[in-house]
């Protein structure tokens, strides 16, 4: 029972997620990912769910608070399509 | 094969806006019915945050003795934080828990399920779990919405589906929500017994505390924020997103560094986390506004409309959410035709004062979203504290003297009056 610097790991499992295994709800566009110089992307998702791999962007939807950071700051339209979880999936906070 | 069915209104997202205009539609015998996407009412929505109950009372007269409320807020802090110091100021009034004006901090899951389930008692339709994927547009007019293979029919579409509204954006009423134009707020509940929370914020029982929290965010624009609840604590960070990626350090340090700050850790470091969530927030006030709100057989209220203010030491937005559902339904309700609506809508939100609210404040972002609020002057006060606190036996500065040398080292003179005006102007 003490508060600490968590792993955002250890912060996502703190809530209910119900992923969709047969629906992403944000597609990139990898080619306009690896063109994009800037992806803001990799700073400014709660969630961290954009990261580099192989210096390849790596998104995981499974944890996404859906908040809709990077639909606003995705700069050269990598993110190809935005929508909300279908209904049922996704976050369900417990407090908010 | 879908089905068919016929509403008076359908709206979309069960918050705070939509419940409370489907309340009133039904209230006034409309067949209303609320779409929410999350399978528990309130699953998705997240909040600092409190209620001011004058929005309540305007639903029902005494409709807040009954609601899920945290705690009764007596207590208002502005906190700035150095890097190992804070400036806290501390208003009490117990006098504030009686009557308007009054507010109470809460947690959205039960706020937000207990109204519905309110709502859902004076005639609503609720359907949970279900995602509207379009609207139905027929001549021009926004006719009904579509989800899965069902349509449903309606006079009216009100679209309260937060602040990245994707229906007022199908309607073509806004585009996407600018970067410039939001907050990213991040937190955690963070749980601990109510006794614990009563002594060490000063409270009675059911007594709460808000804390607005100036500094912290390693050069970040932004803000935090603490609410006492009745049994946990909302400890959080509303930062720009573009000055996040400008900093190069990434949102999920900055907050957890932030939690850590010596003056926050002695508060909450023997709680738990709980839960972990993001949200964005309206920052821009009266200019995030769109210029059209409606649209023949369509409005938009709450959060897609923009409805929030922030004044950096109070943060509205659910009494407005409120306040907007309620003029969309007395618009619906004392309407002859669809044509009527739009314009009935915006006399409305005339009427409940909100328009005239959100534009007295409508230079308050500038002030908030000033650099130097966030970088700067937090420094800049600490340091005056401290030297003003700190005796060390040497002969002091002259205090005058001393305060414009701290200043200068912060700031350039010119910086610090033009910064002084425009805060003056904007207020």
């Amino acid at each position: 029972m003490t508060v600490k610097k968590e792993t955002i790991e250890h912060l996502i499992n703190l809530d209910i997620i119900k992923v969709d295994e047969k629906k992403a709800h944000i597609v990139l566009d990898k080619e306009r990912c690896a063109a994009c110089s800037e992806k803001p992307c990799l700073l400014v998702c709660p969630a961290k769910a954009y990261t580099l791999e192989n210096s390849q962007l790596h998104f995981d939807y499974a944890g996404c608070l859906e908040c809709g950071t990077c639909r606003v700051m995705c700069k050269n339209k990598g993110i190809v399509s935005w929508d909300y979880p279908r209904g049922t999936f996704g976050i369900s906070y417990r407090h908010g | 094969m879908g089905e068919t069915y016929r509403f008076d209104v359908i709206v979309i997202g069960a918050g705070p806006a939509g419940i409370a205009c489907a309340y009133k539609l039904a209230q006034a015998g409309k067949k209303a019915l609320v779409i929410e996407r999350a399978n528990r009412i309130g699953g998705k929505n997240l909040t600092g945050g409190r209620v001011y109950t004058y929005a309540l009372e305007l639903l029902e007269p005494g409709l807040h003795k009954a609601a899920a409320l945290e705690r009764s807020v007596v207590r208002e802090q502005v906190m700035v934080l150095g890097e190992n110091s804070a400036v806290t100021m501390d208003y009490y009034n117990p006098d504030m828990a009686d009557g308007v004006p009054q507010s109470y901090t809460i947690l959205r899951a039960s706020f937000d399920d207990w109204l519905a389930a309110y709502a859902e008692k004076r005639g609503v339709v609720l359907v949970d779990g279900i995602q509207v994927e379009e609207l139905v547009e027929k001549d021009g007019r926004i006719v009904g919405i579509k989800a899965g293979n069902d349509v449903v029919y309606a006079d009216a579409v009100v679209a309260a589906d937060g602040v990245n509204s994707l229906f007022a954006e199908r309607a073509g009423l806004r585009t996407a929500v600018a970067a410039h134009s939001v907050g990213v707020g991040v937190k955690e509940i963070i749980a601990m017994p109510a006794a614990t929370i009563e002594s060490r914020f000063n409270l009675k029982p059911g007594q709460g505390l808000t804390r607005m929290i100036i500094g912290g965010t390693q050069g970040v624009i932004g803000g935090g924020f603490l609410y006492t609840n009745k049994e946990s604590v909302s400890l959080g960070v509303v930062l720009k997103p573009e000055s996040v990626a400008a900093n190069g350090i990434h949102i999920y340090d900055i907050f957890q560094d932030f939690k850590l700050h010596p003056a926050l850790r002695p508060v909450i470091g023997d709680g738990e986390s709980v839960e972990y969530g993001a949200h964005l927030v309206s920052e821009a006030g009266w200019k995030g506004v769109p210029n059209k709100l409606y649209r023949p057989g369509f409005l938009v209220i709450g959060d897609a409309a923009g409805f929030v203010i922030n004044t950096g030491l109070s943060i509205r937005g659910i009494d407005l959410a409120i306040l907007s559902g309620i003029a969309a339904a007395q618009a619906i309700i004392n309407s002859e035709s669809v044509e009527t609506v739009g314009p009935l809508y915006i006399k409305e939100l005339e009427r409940l004062k909100l328009t005239q609210t959100m534009k007295l404040f409508a230079g308050w972002p500038e002030l908030t979203g000033n650099p130097r609020m966030s970088t700067v002057y937090p420094g800049m006060m600490n340091d005056m504290m401290h030297t003003l606190f700190a005796v060390d036996g040497q002969v002091p500065e002259k205090i005058n003297k001393a305060m414009l040398k701290i200043a200068r080292q912060h700031v350039s003179m010119t910086d610090l009056l033009a910064d002084g005006w425009k805060g003056f102007r904007s207020i």
